[in-house]
């Protein structure tokens, strides 16, 4: 079965393309449009990972990941961060938090895949 | 789905009117950090959405905007009626910029920098401009051919797994760089009581070789390097290579690697016994840390000497030998492995132990002499693939086809004389294949394939024989039109059923072709009965399948050796037969009550299934009574099973084939004949042809 990948973006072009360059490689792919939409739909079913942007509205990357550490069946389940910036506070920022690893924007969709193989196999 | 870049237009100007109520709102209430999250965000948004679409414009201009936005966030500027002013004409600029992109008035690139200009100045001096979107991926190394080993010691942290990483990903990372052995260190793993299942005991060496440069391995560890301890160390490269294939020595590592002092290893170096199992004893380190070691020992030893035979490109490790002179040491070496039978079976008469042990170790030895000198005479097929290449150039051309050949196991090894014996049958094989089976260029393309066809030329080991497969993507074999001209030409009544693959069997029989023209290429007369004459001669067997309109495939078996074979020795009255091994499945006995059950038709239960069965005094016409009890030697010969009824079954016997006279040479159901150890001829049975010869009679 194919894994399942929730991911979660403001922008609805990035959040396309990274939804088509994952479903192309055989993964599924559920959408989130903020990081309330994308916590409570990973509360109603479990996810092979998380993709999130940092900045959106409602409820912003960091504290997505942080809500989503504290439910018992994401605590290993990895979460790959998608910022666009690319300081060193970020990746403390989001790995204090719980991400797994991170992307930074702008990525071409093979550079991706290559992340989500090292997360989830 | 949407061209993106469509996608990111719309969204962009939804943004951007967004941007512009936002802006409004924040010159009324200039102090609402809820509103100036909002004008980030959209600037954030369109910048990164931008530098991935390829709006790279778009994307820097907006970066210069939202750094002086960041700081309005974070309270180290205050919102103004003039910055808002500049915003404002800033997203103007940004829309026309848009507008630019899909084919409105050129956007004002003057008016860009002026805004630009206009923004930065508002920017501290310290401003860190190179954080701009950098630019996505990395140049690849040029240079990547060079193999490098290197030893990697991955120790996570024991809380990795709470941050959502899975070590094994990493390691199945790691393993697709190169040649790589994993070497898991488990001393830290506790006793099932005390263990956290939620934490990481273990810890992990790995031996990797690999072209990739060292930051290849790192870029595996990217997520991790913070929480992890890893160390990665070059231990070999071939510029590092050495005149011989030998290594460090098993204490140097560990000590290299600081898994033990120098000291603790003279300590046990006075006692003799490999290095490994004493340190392991002495607990200096453990199992699994010697393990490691040994891996990388042995990877590096292997890295080298292939290295070595690479940089001595084959040639200075081998000499020419004449054929004739190979040829000659085989024919000694089958009469040597005659007179060593001889030689047993004497030294068994005698009952003399001392002449028995001699004669065991003269067998090993000799058995062990037939291998490796059968062995020099191994060939790699490749060296027939390459011309057939050629051949299917030229062909195509002179036909106006367009074909590819492809080759698969040309390194797999055949006999000498087998190759060369196959060289004919194939080529034939192969010419049918361009000439009948790839069809002409339009014609493939009418049909909805590819202009270019394609032959796969591919040779794997099985057991103890070969199989070459050829296999082409063309129209396929014609069922009707086999089955038509067979009928004319009386192979076949005009009402007999024939299953598909007896129909193609029909293309074996002779003269028979089906190509409604002759042309210089193939239908001189010289069917596939030819091809399959010689691939018989060389104990092999040949098999074709076809789809109509998808192509066909044959696949032609063939022996590893001609010279010498395992065979079983049986025995039919005062006469011995050999039988070649590889298609002997088991045997068992036969009563004369099985054979009153089965109401004379020759058939046996073998567990579930009844297998046909060949009497083989009756065939031979060999006089005298059966023994009461018979033995069936079940043989499979393209899964198909069949028993050969014999009086006793002897043994297994190392057969040196000798070729019949010239008059028995076509005597049906002989392949030859050898030399017992008491110096009787035995027979080689035809299996394959004797079992047609049954099918015939039935």
């Amino acid at each position: 079965m194919a894994k399942t990948i929730l991911a979660a973006d403001d922008s609805r072009s990035i959040l396309q393309m990274v939804s088509f360059t994952l479903k192309g490689a055989g993964y599924a792919v559920v959408e989130a449009g903020d990081g309330q939409a994308a916590l409570d739909l990973a509360k109603k079913q479990p996810f092979a990972l998380v993709i999130t942007d940092l900045n959106m509205p409602r409820m912003d990357g960091i504290t997505l990941i942080q809500n989503l550490r504290t439910l018992p069946s994401y605590k290993f389940t990895p979460i790959l961060m998608l910022t666009t910036e690319a300081g060193e506070t970020f990746k403390t920022k989001g790995k204090a938090a719980g991400a797994t690893g991170w992307l930074v924007k702008p990525f071409d969709p093979e550079k991706l895949l290559g992340v989500v193989k090292k997360l989830i196999g | 789905m949407s061209n993106p870049h469509e996608a990111f237009r719309e969204e962009a100007y939804e943004l951007l009117t967004s941007l512009e109520s936002s802006l409004l709102e924040l010159e009324e209430s200039p102090d609402d950090l809820e509103i100036v999250g909002a004008v980030f965000r959209a600037m954030h948004t369109i910048k990164g959405s931008g530098a991935m679409f390829g709006f790279d414009d778009i994307s820097s201009f907006t970066h210069d905007i939202e750094t002086v936005y960041d700081l309005v966030r974070n309270g180290e500027l205050a919102v103004t009626g003039a910055l808002v002013s500049l915003s404002l004409a800033a997203r103007d600029q940004i829309k026309a910029m848009l507008d630019a992109t899909c084919g409105g008035d050129s956007c004002d690139a003057t008016r860009t920098e002026e805004l630009r200009g206009a923004f930065r100045a508002l920017l501290p001096v310290k401003e860190d401009a190179s954080a701009a979107a950098p630019g996505p991926g990395k140049v690849a190394n040029p240079a990547a051919a060079l193999q490098r080993t290197y030893r990697i010691r991955f120790r996570p942290n024991r809380e990795i797994a709470l941050s959502g990483t899975n070590p094994l990903c990493l390691l199945n990372e790691l393993r697709e760089l190169g040649k790589c052995q994993v070497v898991a260190q488990m001393d830290d793993v506790p006793p099932l009581a005390d263990l956290d299942p939620e934490q990481t005991y273990a810890y992990w060496d790995v031996i990797l070789t690999t072209g990739e440069d060292i930051d290849a391995i790192k870029d595996v560890f990217i997520f991790v390097e913070d929480d992890c301890h890893i160390q990665i160390d070059l231990i070999d490269d071939e510029e590092l290579l050495g005149t011989d294939s030998s290594y460090k020595k098993l204490g140097d590592i560990l000590i290299e690697r600081g898994d033990l002092t120098p000291d603790a290893l003279q300590e046990v170096l006075r006692q003799q016994k490999r290095v490994g199992e004493m340190l392991v004893e002495a607990k200096v380190v453990s199992p699994s840390k010697v393990a490691s070691a040994l891996a990388e020992q042995q990877q590096v030893k292997e890295i080298r000497s292939q290295q070595q035979q690479k940089q001595q490109g084959g040639d200075a490790a081998s000499i020419r030998v004449p054929a004739d002179r190979l040829d000659r040491l085989v024919d000694l070496v089958g009469e040597m492995v005659t007179i060593q039978s001889r030689l047993s079976q004497t030294a068994l008469g005698r009952e003399d132990a001392e002449l028995i042990s001699i004669a065991e170790e003269v067998e090993r030895l000799t058995a062990e002499l037939r291998d490796n000198t059968l062995n020099i005479r191994m060939l790699p097929i490749g060296t027939t693939f390459s011309k057939f290449k050629r051949l299917v150039r030229d062909l195509s051309q002179e036909l106006g086809k367009e074909i590819e050949l492809t080759t698969a196991g040309a390194d797999t090894e055949l006999d000498k004389t087998v190759i060369e014996k196959l060289n004919d049958p194939l080529v034939h094989i192969i010419r049918n294949s361009i000439d009948h089976g790839i069809e002409a260029p339009e014609k493939r393309e009418a049909a909805g394939k590819k202009r270019q066809g394609t032959i796969r030329l591919a040779a794997i080991h099985s057991g103890d024989s070969v199989i070459i497969e050829i296999v082409d993507d063309g129209a396929g074999l014609n069922e009707e039109a086999i089955r038509r001209k067979a009928v004319e030409k009386g192979l076949v009544g005009e009402q007999e059923l024939l299953s598909r693959h007896e129909v193609f069997q029909l293309i074996f029989a002779a003269g028979f072709s089906t190509a409604e023209k002759v042309t210089g290429v193939s239908g001189r007369g010289v069917g596939m009965d030819v091809v399959k004459r010689a691939i018989e001669a060389l104990r092999g067997s040949i098999d074709i399948d076809s789809v109509a309109g998808q192509g066909t495939t044959i696949r032609v078996r063939i022996p590893l050796t001609l010279a010498i074979i395992d065979s079983l020795l049986v025995a039919i009255g005062e006469d011995c037969y050999v039988i070649p091994l590889s298609i002997v499945e088991e045997c068992i006995e036969l009563t004369r009550a099985d054979v009153a059950a089965s109401h004379g038709r020759n058939l046996v239960r073998v567990r579930d299934r009844l297998v046909p069965y060949v009497h083989l005094r009756d065939e031979f016409a060999i006089a005298g009574p059966p023994p009461e009890i018979e033995q069936v030697v079940i043989t499979a010969v393209n899964g198909n099973q069949v028993g050969f009824v014999v009086d006793h079954v002897i043994g297994e016997h190392q057969t040196v084939i000798k070729s019949l006279g010239r008059m028995y040479r076509d005597v049906q159901g002989l392949s030859g004949a050898t030399i017992l150890g008491d110096g009787k001829v035995a027979l080689i049975l035809d299996i394959p042809q004797l079992i047609q010869r049954a099918e015939q009679l039935a």
